[in-house]
């Protein structure tokens, strides 16, 4: 006989109890042990269907691969840079992953990022020992120009950039700042600096909230009174 | 002559009044405060993040290290010298054993977790006072656990035994007392860290640890409820503001 023992998103602690039977699968941050399921992050429950899954609520970004990330770079190597990605490990940038141009040998790398400089990136590979590879090649990517840097949970990411971009598609319209969100919780914003502060504002609301429900509807009334325009509604938007 | 009433009044297997709360410290990864009566601790959590100095690496899995350290004001009167002494680092190191066996680290290889522990206030207990608030402070930086662990001292004061003593009971003049720290898992009650300073008969030390298992599943209450309470007190808050 198998039971559910919580309801879907309740807030879980390590070790309480989530099921209870061989009928239902742990996925995310739960585990089985004999016949039983239990959490071991504090985290959000969701049910789908047979599915148990915990969503944690916190801890260090875990880079993942094809992730899009911001960093900072820290350090200058042989033949490339180590990035900061506020991860629990630092990720390396090789030379032919950042420029297209031929680099010679011995060339001053400092020329092309230095240290304290911001990037964009893509993780193209972790291995089991979290060696972390970057590239900056591709659309968007490579060092980001001034603008304001703000750091939340990664956790929070998702919230943050909405049902398909919706979310981020509404600050964007409000502020008319360039946003850019790293999957580790970095964002990158620049525009007009007042705006700059409202956006960043408005993400620290979605950050502190993101549990919660209704928060779209009022993250816009929020930009609408901020910014005095209309914002319409998307059809995608729910 | 025997223990009739407790120095401070409770019942014999009374636990002092609990506090808890977690992310004081907005800086750490994780953080949590705990108090016990007149006991205090902080915790705080920084990692998994690289390991210094590099020996320490293992590139099968991540190390827990915590550190145990008493605030020079916090003891009865004398200063307390800051700095890790024999009984600090000796505590450090069961701390640490205390909380590895909950601990899920696989997947952090070459990595640290790194918990310090300070006491701004004590009288009697701290060592499990930082394991509970080390532990609150562990699930609150989202590090990988399989249970909770909870710490409370049991111990007997002439013929009784007596849960959670405080520093004159630790004191007692007139009869053996023996004082025992314990740390349990909570799910499996499973224990990570028993300790003993005095005396005591085998059938007594049999009884104090089944009935410290009631305590237990009070310290799990609170710990549960400060961790739960940090993302419902969000939610509270923006009720009555309506926008």
């Amino acid at each position: 006989m198998s039971e559910i023992k919580v309801k879907d998103k309740n807030i879980v602690v390590p070790g309480e109890e989530l099921a209870e039977g061989m009928d239902f699968i742990p996925s995310g941050a739960a585990f089985r042990e004999n016949e039983k399921i239990y959490a071991n992050r504090i985290g959000l429950v969701q049910l789908e269907g047979r599915v148990v899954k915990v969503i944690p609520l916190a801890g260090k970004y875990n880079p993942e691969r094809n992730d899009m990330v911001i960093g900072k770079v820290v350090d200058i190597l042989m033949s490339g840079w180590r990035v900061d990605l506020l991860s629990s490990y630092d990720a390396v940038l090789n030379i032919r992953d950042a420029f297209d141009r031929y680099i010679k040998k011995g060339e001053d790398l400092t020329k092309f990022l230095q240290i304290g400089d911001w990037i964009s990136a893509k993780i193209t590979n972790v291995t089991s020992q979290k060696l972390v590879d970057l590239t900056t090649k591709g659309h968007n990517l490579g060092k980001l120009q001034p603008g304001r840097i703000m750091k939340i949970s990664p956790y929070k990411v998702p919230r943050v950039i909405g049902k398909k971009g919706s979310m981020m598609k509404m600050i964007q319209r409000a502020t008319d700042c360039k946003i850019t969100v790293g999957q580790n919780g970095v964002i990158w914003i620049s525009g007009h600096p007042e705006m700059e502060i409202l956006a960043y504002d408005t993400i620290k609301k979605i950050d502190e909230e993101a549990h919660t429900s209704g928060l779209t509807e009022r993250i816009k009334q929020m930009l609408e009174k901020e910014t005095g325009k209309k914002l319409e509604d998307e059809g995608d938007q729910i | 002559m025997s223990y009739d009433k407790r120095i401070d009044g409770r019942d014999f297997d009374e636990l002092r009044e609990m506090d808890a709360s977690v992310g004081v410290i907005p800086r750490a990864d994780g953080s949590a405060f705990f108090r016990m009566g007149g006991t205090s601790a902080y915790a705080a959590v920084y990692g998994p993040r690289q390991t210094y100095p590099k020996f320490l690496q293992n590139p099968a899995k991540g190390v827990l290290r915590c550190h145990y350290s008493m605030m020079p004001f916090s003891g009865a009167g004398d200063r307390v010298r800051p700095g890790p002494s024999r009984r600090a680092k000796e505590i450090s190191m069961v701390t640490t054993n205390a909380l590895l066996p909950v601990i899920d680290l696989k997947a952090f290889p070459n990595a640290i977790v790194d918990v310090f522990i300070s006491l701004p206030q004590t009288d009697a207990g701290s060592r499990c006072a930082g394991i509970c608030a080390a532990a609150l402070a562990l699930a609150d930086a989202g590090i990988p656990m399989t249970d909770m662990v909870g710490a409370v001292a049991v111990g007997r004061v002439d013929d009784k035994i007596v849960m959670d003593l405080c520093y004159d009971e630790e004191a007692y003049k007139d009869g053996p007392v023996a004082d025992i720290p314990v740390a349990m898992t909570h799910r499996t009650k499973e224990i990570t860290l028993l300790q003993m300073d005095g005396e005591i008969s085998k059938d007594m030390l049999a009884e104090a640890l089944e009935k410290i298992k009631g305590a237990m599943d009070k310290i799990h209450e609170k710990q549960v409820s400060a961790l739960k309470g940090k993302f419902e007190k969000v939610k509270a808050e923006e009720k009555p503001a309506k926008i």
